[in-house]
């Protein structure tokens, strides 16, 4: 092997993963496993961008927020860190059912580097190292290890790639273009050929971010003032939030700063056309929003504190790559901007990434056994969406050593589940963002109810410690003892309990009912019971949470959990991995070619891919039948 | 669009066409269940309780009003000593494609899946009834039929239904796109609703859903029967017509709330599909007709005819009176019936067809029973304007399409209920979303990515 390759020198220690990047995604793969007890080598372009952010100072919302609880429940690092580290925590969505609201935090980007770099140092099992990985080792198709640019070469069982938006990353501030990862750091050329030669095809995405304008340039009298809550933590296992919180400002654009965007538009990347990378439709420049959508007469604003030490504020829905001179014309345009001092423009950044197609379910790429990939690399947006990837990727990289299945959540246990199916199996052609909408068991896939979704799974990994466990079990005790009391207590129509329904506004009591018929009642808290139970047991408030979802939601969530028990049904029918899609001759020539290139795990994801009927799942059932038959047959 | 699961299914077994009998069967965990909602036996036994492989008379009857809707031998089959190794029950039913089609939707009303293209065959073969060689059999059945009701599907939506469909779909899909992108980006201003702009939505959703089910062929056979109006001068024979039809095929069903006394309404039940006569009370009495059709009622009950039999006599020739018959009906679906062929013929057969040549016509004798039986068909073609010999699979489309339109309303009402117990935009979404998966499952479209892709056309999100 070391023949084809050239290097100086091979590190005399062997690791069982290597994990290129040390990004959001990157952290996460390399804390996973070696908590799992395996030997770990980090490599990153920059040791002070360690879980950097890049963009966007805050964490969480609807869907990534919920990806974040989960990431928690199994034992990863994201929630904690930001419990540790934010300058501020709401939830959105309050006024929505249970199964959207999202936890949303601003982060101290300092800090919060400095805490997961720390952790990342501390860690027994991993080595951290600032090294720019250039060449892939790899021999008969399998994984060896990675060279660096200073010639070393690093050998390992197991790699994870999480490059991010760094792969042959270009930057644009209108005219002016250079190489360089986000914030001008060092961009991955080489390690883009490497993955070309070995045969992967990458695609180019875009993204882009505002500029940041310093605190003491900004006229907060101007914008309305959004504070933070009390009492809400992301991890399940956090203190509550006692800090004093730090607040954003809303202010917006209008008719100036549009005319302004559009007689300077031409001289931005995307329309004269230097850009080729797809952008996200989601998270649109302000020149996007503006030219796409001209009869709205302004656009919202948020100004967001960066940090605790710094005055940088970032401004969320100003993400631009229009020249430096029209961000400050448009900036002045802007009510408490008018004398904005930018300390970094606004910029649009290029970024080769993989066809998620080309991953399994287990975030292996098919191609390279023992490659794994993560993160922005695969096409997705968002440090949330790149944590879930990473914890994934890091847990299977340690799974598949330790020889075991690996770790696959299905849509209808997370969203972490849903995110890699849909990247898996239907691919994207935009940098992919979660969204609720995307998730059809939405109602179980709560951001209260994560751990008692993963929680046991993350214990059994040997991410969740003893304490974090038991005290678990605990909740889930106190929550199983409540709904029983609940559905056992009989309330009986007294003069007084009437009288206290009609206090709360709530209809007549005729006969007797079980409490939770009670708590059933839209106007019905919990805390309303304990006048008609006063052995209501004493639990925290998450229990309470949890038990009047269950019991107010329960008609709905029966009904998906019956439409869960029949696609559990379609995920466990597997397809043989060996199969020839080839000697299927009755399936349509589109499906043929998609199932050759998904290589679905089982008869529901297949029948997900987009191309293939139900007709050709029927095909699929019968064939693998025969299959089947056919070797049984043959044993005998 | 999940085939997979081990529900119960059900389909048309015979190949169409006006043959005696047909049979509808159904296979399945819940088929013994289902098909005793369904079925009363002339013995009064459960299907629950007879014993496997026994055959029964008796009545299909819907549980939601008590209506007979064929007489039937229903057989049932315990698992696994059935073809498909399920618990299987089938309906031998009155052939033709009306009985089958109202057993079948019946079936699909009370908890059975309409069966995709092979699907009993290949649970056959996955329970191990069939073998290896047979299982290639099935692929090909599965291919040719799926090919056929493809195309089958493309023809019918063609026009008319899949247009309607779509312009619903859109509704709904505007509306999800609005309520998913205010519980995904929370913090762009997008307007909210509140609930009675919601409920006004919902309305404009329900209306034309509503109205599609309604015009779909089987919904107002069933609900009403063709309104039929005999047509025709004193003596023509009218009477003896409506006589000898309702001999031969006096409907069962005979009461309908609703009706006025002063018309009297006969119901003939032609291949299934119920026949309402109108026969304005004067009409056997008077022999004049004109100023029967002078009457009020006799004018209202042409103006919601369905079809009319307008009938000559073969002896006297065409007539001031029967002009001015036809006249007031002419407009209208019409059979123009030349009776007494028994007698000498004074009319030009061939003139008539000249002068009638919009409409079908056909040379009868009451009292021989001549060419009654071309009459029946021709009703039959005259009401749905299509060959009787239809195939099975354009059958099975239309039932098919009817029960989505039915699904989908079904959720669209359970959207409402919701909204009514004021639970928030995150439950509404649910059954919304399923009234847009059997919209979906008519027009053949995918439904995810149409929401999502609507939510960033509609509003300028993202931060």
């Amino acid at each position: 092997m070391e023949e084809n390759y050239k290097y100086n020198k091979v590190f005399e220690k062997e690791y069982d993963v290597i994990v290129i990047g040390a990004g959001h995604a990157g952290c996460e793969a390399s804390l996973a496993p070696a908590r799992m007890g395996l030997n770990v080598l980090t490599m990153t372009v920059n040791l002070d961008h360690v879980a950097f952010m890049p963009c966007n100072p805050s964490i969480g919302g609807p869907g990534k927020g919920h990806i974040v609880r989960e990431i928690d429940a199994l034992g990863g690092e994201m929630a904690r860190n930001m419990d540790e580290t934010m300058l501020q925590i709401r939830m959105l969505n309050t006024t929505k059912g249970p199964a959207v609201h999202g936890l949303r935090g601003q982060a101290d980007k300092k800090k919060y580097h400095l805490r997961m770099k720390q952790l990342l140092e501390d860690e027994p099992n991993l080595d951290l190292k600032q090294e720019i990985a250039e060449v892939l080792v790899v021999e008969d198709n399998k994984i060896k290890g990675v060279i660096t640019k200073t010639g070393i070469l690093f050998k390992a069982k197991k790699v994870v790639i999480t490059t991010g938006t760094f792969l042959k990353g270009k930057v644009i501030i209108g005219e002016a273009t250079f190489n360089a990862g986000p914030n001008q750091q060092y961009p991955a050329n080489r390690l883009s050929e490497s993955l070309n030669e070995l045969g992967f095809e990458l695609r180019r995405f875009k993204t882009g971010t505002p500029p940041r304008i310093n605190k003491r340039s900004i006229d907060f009298s101007k914008m309305h003032e959004q504070k933070g809550e009390k009492d809400l933590t992301f991890s399940f296992d956090s203190e509550p939030y006692e800090r004093e919180q730090v607040s954003c400002y809303l202010t917006y654009t209008n008719d100036k700063t549009h005319e302004i965007i559009q007689d300077n538009k031409m001289r931005t990347p995307l329309f004269s056309g230097i850009i080729e990378g797809v952008g996200p439709r989601y998270c649109p420049s302000i020149e996007d929003k503006v030219v796409r959508f001209p009869e709205k007469g302004r656009h919202q604003l948020f100004l967001e504190p960066e940090g605790e030490f710094t005055a940088e504020y970032y401004i969320s829905g100003l993400s631009t790559s229009l020249p430096e001179d029209v961000q400050y014309d448009l900036l002045s345009t802007i009510p408490g901007l008018e004398n904005a001092e930018i300390m970094r423009p606004g910029y649009a950044i290029e970024y080769d990434c993989f066809d998620p197609n080309d991953l399994r379910l287990s975030l292996e790429t098919k191609k390279i056994k023992g490659l794994f990939s993560a993160g922005q690399i695969n096409g997705t947006s968002g440090y949330e969406e790149a944590a879930g990837q990473g914890l994934i990727a890091g847990i299977n990289a340690a799974l598949s050593l330790k020889g075991k299945e690996p770790l696959i959540l299905d849509r209808s246990q997370a969203y972490i589940g849903v995110l890699i199916d849909e990247l898996v199996t239907k691919g994207t052609e935009e940098p992919y963002r979660m969204m609720t909408s995307r998730a059809e068991y939405r109602l179980i896939l709560r951001q209260d109810n994560a751990d008692l979704r993963l929680k046991e799974i993350g214990y059994n990994l040997g991410l969740i410690s003893e304490k974090r466990y038991q005290d678990f079990l605990n909740k889930k005790e106190d929550i199983e003892k409540t709904l029983d009391f609940m559905r056992n207590y009989q309330v009986t129509p007294t003069p007084e309990n009437r009288e206290q329904l009609k206090s709360l506004d709530s209809g007549a009591l005729k006969k007797p009912v079980k409490l939770a018929k009670l708590l059933k009642r839209p106007e019905v808290d919990y805390d309303d019971l304990r006048f008609f139970a006063p052995d209501l047991p004493e639990v925290c408030q998450e229990v309470k949470d949890q038990v009047s979802i269950q019991i107010k939601y329960k008609g709905y969530i029966d009904r998906q959990m019956s439409q869960v028990e029949q696609f559990k049904k379609m995920e466990h029918k597997l397809i043989p991995q060996d199969i020839e899609y080839d000697s299927l001759e009755n399936i349509r020539l589109e499906a043929r070619e998609k199932l050759k290139k998904v290589k679905p795990r089982s008869l529901g994801q297949a029948s997900r891919i987009s191309g293939v009927s139900p007709a050709d799942i029927s095909v699929l059932m019968i064939y693998i039948e025969q299959q089947e038959r056919e070797n049984k047959d043959e044993k005998k | 669009m999940n085939t997979m699961k081990e529900d119960t299914i059900a389909a048309i077994a015979t190949p169409f066409g006006t043959s005696g009998t047909g049979k509808v069967r159904m296979s399945g965990p819940e088929a013994i269940k289902i098909g005793e909602k369904i079925f009363e036996a002339t013995s009064n036994i459960k299907l629950t309780e007879a014993k496997s492989h026994t055959a029964h008379h008796g009545f299909v009857v819907d549980p939601k009003n008590d209506k007979t809707i064929d007489e039937v031998l229903a057989i049932l089959m315990i698992n696994p000593r059935s073809f498909t190794g399920e618990n299987v029950v089938e309906f031998d039913c009155h052939g033709g494609m009306v009985p089958l089609e109202s057993v079948l939707e019946l079936l699909l009303e009370n908890g059975a899946r309409m069966a995709e293209p092979g699907e009993f065959s290949r649970r056959a073969f996955m329970n191990g009834k069939l073998d290896m060689a047979q299982a290639e059999a099935i692929i090909d059945v599965i291919n040719s039929k799926t090919e056929k009701s493809l195309s089958i599907a493309v023809e019918q939506l063609k026009g008319g239904l899949s247009d309607k469909v779509n312009n619903i779909k859109d509704k709904v899909v505007t509306l999800l796109a609005h309520l998913e992108a205010s519980i995904d980006f929370p913090e762009d201003e997008i307007e909210g609703f509140d609930s009675s702009q919601l409920n006004e939505r919902l309305e404009e959703i329900k209306n034309p859903l509503k109205d599609l089910i309604k015009t779909s062929k089987q919904g107002k056979l069933y609900q009403e029967g063709i309104k039929t109006v005999i047509a025709g001068k004193p003596n023509v024979g009218k009477s003896s017509l409506l006589n000898y039809l309702l001999q031969e095929n006096r409907a069962i069903v005979t009461d309908i709330p609703g009706t006025t006394r002063d018309i009297i309404e006969e119901y003939i039940n032609l291949e299934g599909i119920p026949l309402k006569i109108i026969d304005t009370a004067g009409v056997r009495e008077s022999d004049d007709l004109v100023e029967q059709i002078g009457v009020e009622k006799a004018r209202t009950s042409l103006e919601e005819a369905d079809l009319v039999l307008m009938m000559l006599d073969v002896s006297q020739g065409l007539t001031e009176e029967d002009i001015k018959v036809y006249n007031l009906i002419k407009k209208l679906p019409t059979i123009v019936v030349i009776n007494k062929t028994d007698l000498d013929k004074k009319v030009d057969v061939k003139k008539m067809q000249k002068k009638f040549s919009e409409h079908p016509l056909l040379l009868i004798s009451v009292k021989e029973e001549k060419g009654l039986e071309e009459l029946k068909d021709t009703i039959l073609e005259e009401i749905l304007q299509e060959k009787i010999n239809t195939d099975n699979e354009v059958l099975v489309t239309k039932v098919r399409h009817r029960d989505a339109l039915i699904k989908a309303l079904d959720s669209l009402q359970k959207v409402k209920k919701s909204l009514d117990e004021g639970m928030p935009y995150d439950f509404l979404t649910i059954d919304l979303k399923d009234v847009l998966f059997n919209l979906s499952s008519i027009t053949g479209e995918t439904v995810t990515e149409d929401i999502i892709d609507q939510i960033f056309s509609d509003f300028c999100l993202g931060k």
